[in-house]
């Protein structure tokens, strides 16, 4: 018997900090792509440094600082009395965090390939910043808003190390599928390991290939 | 008549550019100068794309200055329609109509079209007349035919005449091509070096001979012409202007022409020549002559109202002692004779 539950909570989580991460991401790949600032290196390393850290590390610190005596746990568990550590709302914030730069770089090159005069175009048309942003070089970018959602998304369904971090095990609130195909290993229940690898496996090709196959288009016109 | 004052100055590297002027609030003011004379960042600064000390802070969008590129810049996700409205939309107080505008610029039949399937020449056409609907208190043109071959360029040219005809909205054109200054503008603007260095009327600042710009192949002069008649057995057209009467190939749908005549297109003699293929022969007095290099001389002309420039070499000056005050028959080939 499959055991959805893991796969449910990966797609929601999956999918919530998605959302978050293209509201969030597109105006830093703007700032990123647009500004002459002496800040931009920083920011851009920053950003990135997701994709070099270890999962073990950007989860120890996230630990620290979502925990109920950290800067933002401490916090949230005033305004809220919960705990942001093991909790769906933490999992959202690590995964935001751990995600970022496959949302931000996929969206900064679509700006970044945008011929400035078209911006300025719009801007001499009238268009204030913030209308020529969302008028002109948003859906001009919709290649990069593709790719950044299906790697956000996918990456986000992927993550292990972090969850196993801020989120641990607990079934319905923090268990995704990652762990839940970890957890049948240990137990060497290999059948149930087997079922849920398959599943995450056939949808990174089918993602990957659907966007491959998109961008192909979109470039022959 | 209302004046625009221009009044900006900026650094970028060791480039300054330090403009303080005014251009009449109408007609098209043509900036001439060579490739980074500044005339691109002059219009920047006017259009509020470049930062400049100018007293003016508003940002761009508020400013309703239209900006036409070199490359059309239509918004490749909007068809042409939509890229017309663009501007449009985004200013309640546009009170040019629409329909006048796709009228003049005879694009009605690509309204529906994408803009991918646009030729250079149409491309730019429908940005005009985006720039024209957004109702403009002045329009930039930056060098909107340079990025055109030849032929592209004819498609768009025709549509600039009209524009200069209606005179809706003050212009200002920049270019490196004296042709399209002298066909286009009425006020015109020397930039050297990020400076002005002359401007005036056209026919005044184009009889100029001390200017290094308006010299070599780029000196000349124009004379405002009526159609008199066309001989359509020879395809030529007569012009009458204040000097006498002129030849021209070709016919023309205007009744009153700018004609071009270049300084090299035109030779000078004591005595009327006969028998000779030039078909314009006119009377003219000398005005001045001025050493261009070590073997040439540019002459300028009275004829009736008009100046035209002459370049003749300095043995020919010599031989034919010509001075100031002479009276003298201008010689000039009516196939170069343009507008």
């Amino acid at each position: 018997m499959m055991d959805f539950g893991p796969l449910w909570l990966s797609a929601q989580l999956a999918f919530v900090t998605t959302v978050i991460l293209i509201l969030l991401g597109a105006p830093i790949a703007w700032w990123l792509s647009q500004t002459r600032s002496r800040w931009q290196p920083v920011v851009q390393a920053i950003v990135a440094m997701p994709i070099v850290l270890p999962p073990t590390v950007l989860g120890f610190y996230l630990l620290v600082v979502l925990g109920p005596h950290g800067a933002i746990g401490g916090w949230w568990v005033r305004v809220t009395g919960d705990a942001l550590t093991f909790s769906f709302a933490g999992l959202v914030i690590a995964s935001c965090i751990y995600s970022l730069p496959f949302a931000v770089q996929p969206m900064q090159n679509a700006f970044e390939s945008l011929p400035r005069k078209n911006i300025e175009a719009a801007w001499t048309l009238g268009a204030s910043k913030l209308d020529a942003f969302l008028s002109v070089a948003v859906p001009l970018s919709t290649r990069g808003f593709v790719s950044a959602i299906v790697l956000s998304f996918a990456h986000t369904l992927g993550e292990f190390g972090v969850v196993l971090m801020v989120g641990g095990n607990i079934p319905g609130e923090t268990r995704v599928v990652s762990i839940a195909i970890y957890d049948h290993v240990e137990t060497l229940n290999y059948a149930a390991a087997h079922r849920l690898s398959l599943v995450l496996m056939l949808f990174a090709f089918v993602t990957l290939f659907g966007m491959f196959l998109i961008n192909r288009r979109w470039q022959a016109r | 008549m209302s004046m625009i004052k221009l009044k900006h100055s900026v650094q970028k590297g060791n480039f300054f550019l330090e403009v303080d002027t005014e251009i009449p609030g109408q007609g098209i003011t043509g900036v001439f100068g060579e490739s980074g004379s500044g005339k691109t960042m002059l219009l920047r600064c006017i259009a509020g794309l470049e930062p400049s000390t100018s007293k003016v802070s508003k940002p761009v969008h508020k400013r309703r200055v239209g900006y036409v590129f070199q490359e059309p810049q239509l918004f490749a996700h909007l068809s042409v329609k939509q890229n017309i409205e663009f501007g449009r939309r985004r200013n309640p107080e546009a009170t040019v109509s629409m329909d006048d505008v796709v009228g003049l610029l005879e694009i009605g039949d690509l309204l529906p079209r994408s803009i991918t399937d646009l030729s250079g020449g149409e491309a730019q056409r429908v940005s005009i007349a985006r720039v024209l609907c957004q109702s403009p208190r002045l329009i930039l043109m930056d060098e909107p035919l340079s990025a055109l071959d030849e032929r592209r360029r004819n498609d768009v040219l025709p549509y600039l005449d009209r524009l200069h005809a209606e005179s809706l909205v003050p212009i200002i054109y920049v270019s490196h091509n004296i042709d399209e200054i002298c066909r286009l503008s009425d006020h015109l603007l020397v930039l050297d070096s990020g400076k002005v260095v002359a401007e005036g009327g056209l026919q005044d600042t184009l009889s100029r001979t001390d200017l290094p710009q308006l010299r070599g192949r780029n000196a000349g002069a124009v004379v405002e012409a009526t159609q008199s008649r066309y001989d359509d057995e020879f395809d030529l057209t007569l012009f009458g202007f204040s000097g006498g009467e002129l030849w021209a190939p070709g016919r023309y749908d205007s009744s009153s022409v700018r004609l071009r005549i270049s300084a090299s297109d035109i030779s000078l003699s004591r005595v009327p020549a006969e028998s000779s293929t030039i078909l314009n022969i006119l009377a003219a007095t000398i005005e001045a002559t001025t050493s261009e290099s070590a073997a040439t001389e540019l002459v300028r002309l009275r004829l009736g109202d008009d100046i035209l420039l002459a370049r003749i070499t300095r043995r020919s000056l010599q031989q034919l002692g010509l001075q100031v005050g002479d009276k003298v028959f201008a010689q000039i080939k009516s196939v170069t004779v343009r507008r």
